[in-house]
């Protein structure tokens, strides 16, 4: 028999947790499997959002990518040049070639500042940052240490985003942390978005609305930046409209990891991948599966939803080696604490078909869904313990499967 | 939801006015729903547009974002904003018949 070759492109939450997972499915000498990813630094991203307060740290939430693969899987710090299709190969850009079988793409998503016009120009990461990138983040930190007040703009470019409600935990913590320091009355907190509300699903919106209110943040929508004047501190919209910032936080826009578009056929413009909603293979080639912020999907790029992913692809990974008929197992299904301040966070579950609804998780005596509460805060710091020492290694968590769970819910739609 | 007449057609609309159903749209209803939202005429750019927005979540389930559009529909975001005034994106999914475009929360 010979051995199978297996390439997972990208060291982050899937394609570790993929790796790990493949590595208990196939004997030693049944499969070979190779992780790609241009350094060795991977980064707990939910923990991005706290390093601006100076609530974590980098050396807290950054560990290298090598480590956290089991024995058995090799691990290749390079850049990625291209995938050969055709020839099922990948080329890195030191010459090396990695045949495979079975290609995974995990590579996540790629910010483009850049894209913006005026963004990564004169203000950049002085008055104009991200929390999105460890730098930025670090740098934003400096910032707000130093910011006495005045404008404080948050703003999304445009979607899709990674963990589309950072932006807007960024102004709930933001606020908090501004009347911690008695400087909240002298600063004007906007969040600008270029969706029509700040909540756009209709139970969020019921449940949600009057956070935006009760912590004084002026919500301006519908606003599509397409310019950015870094030190006379102007964000300007497609539209013509202008909103004034003495300290930006944006997200920036987001694409595919480069060796995409240097690979004709494997991903959409926009670079992302184009995956079988529910079987997670890619509509590119049967060999060729996705997870995680890399694919087209209708869902959440979120690492909860990669992880609901892993269970679901891993499987059908196994199966297409089998020539077995592969498993529409994946349902959309995402789950994410949304930090309020003042020591409290909400939660919310949902899929590609049921909107987030309230009740508990995963059953009716869990955490509270769509409420705030010191239970969730508490859920959302003891993750990252989760995250290193059960999600990585591949690990089941009792209780949680990849299917969204609707024992503790209030108000199932007839549909459902 | 609620069921409502557009160019004389039934149609399953949301409660502001975005159809929850695609398959209900004909280009009658693209013309009322336009003529309703400051859009006196549909030019062939606007049917452009539209045609990709409709296309796009039909095979994906997602409708395009502007910088999407801008880069693949042939239709540059300057343009986009004069030809859907506002908010290109949802305005061109209210027109074309699809869900109006969401975020996760």
């Amino acid at each position: 028999v010979s051995t199978k070759q297996i390439v997972i492109l990208g060291g982050g939450t899937g394609g570790t947790m993929t790796a790990n997972r493949l590595r208990r499915r196939f004997e030693p000498d049944e499969a070979e499997i190779h992780v790609v990813d241009c350094d060795d630094r991977h980064v707990y991203q939910p923990g991005l959002l706290f390093v601006p307060f100076g609530l974590t740290s980098l050396d807290e939430i950054v560990r290298p990518r090598s480590r956290q693969l089991r024995g058995g899987v090799t691990f290749h710090e390079a850049e990625v040049a291209s995938v050969e299709l055709e020839r099922n190969e990948v080329v890195l850009v030191d010459g090396d070639i990695l045949p495979y079988d079975v290609l995974v793409v995990a590579s996540g998503v790629r910010l483009q500042p850049e894209e913006t016009d005026g963004l990564t120009g004169p203000g950049w990461n002085e008055r104009a940052f991200t929390f999105y990138t460890p730098d930025s983040a670090e740098a934003l930190r400096g910032a707000l240490e130093r910011f006495d007040g005045g404008r404080l703009v948050v703003n999304v470019v445009d979607m899709p985003i990674k963990c589309p409600v950072a932006p807007l935990e960024f102004a709930f913590l933001a606020d908090w942390h501004l009347r911690e320091l008695g400087i909240r009355s002298r600063t004007e907190l906007v969040y600008a978005t270029p969706l029509d509300s700040a909540f756009t699903k209709a139970t969020c919106a019921e449940h949600l609305s009057f956070l935006l209110d009760a912590k004084e943040i002026e919500l301006v929508t519908e606003f599509s930046a397409g310019e950015v004047d870094g030190v006379g501190g102007t964000l300007m919209s497609f539209d013509g409209r202008t909103v004034d910032f003495d300290l930006l936080v944006t997200v920036p826009l987001h694409g595919g990891a480069a060796y995409l578009e240097r690979t004709p056929g494997l991903a959409d413009a926009l670079g992302f991948v184009p995956t079988d909603k529910a079987t997670l293979q890619t509509t590119v080639k049967p060999n060729v599966f996705a997870l995680g912020d890399a694919t087209d999907l209708p869902t959440s790029k979120a690492g909860s939803v990669t992880h609901f992913e892993t269970d679901v692809l891993s499987e059908n990974v196994v199966r297409y080696f089998a020539d077995q008929e592969l498993e529409h197992g994946f349902d959309g299904h995402a789950n994410c604490f949304i930090e309020t301040g003042f020591h409290k966070a909400l939660l919310i579950d949902f899929n590609y078909d049921i909107e987030p609804l309230p009740g508990h998780f995963p059953t009716a005596f869990g955490l509270p869904l769509l409420k705030e509460s010191r239970l969730n805060h508490l859920g959302k710091l003891a993750f990252q313990w989760v995250y290193w020492h059960a999600l990585l290694p591949g690990r089941q968590i009792p209780g949680i499967g990849p299917a969204m769970p609707t024992r503790g819910k209030k108000e199932l739609p007839a549909h459902a | 939801m609620t069921m409502t007449l557009i160019a004389d057609a039934p149609v399953d609309v949301d409660a502001e006015g975005f159809l929850t159903d695609p398959e209900q749209w004909n280009e009658r209803i693209a013309h009322a729903v336009a003529a309703e939202n400051g859009i006196p005429e549909l030019t062939d750019r606007h049917w452009l547009v539209i045609r990709f927005m409709r296309e796009r979540y039909l095979t994906t389930g997602t409708a395009p974002s502007i910088r999407s559009l801008g880069k693949e529909s042939g239709v540059p975001v300057k343009e986009l904003y004069q030809l859907f005034p506002k908010g290109p994106a949802k305005l061109a999914a209210k027109i074309g018949g699809i869900p109006k475009p969401k975020g996760c929360i």
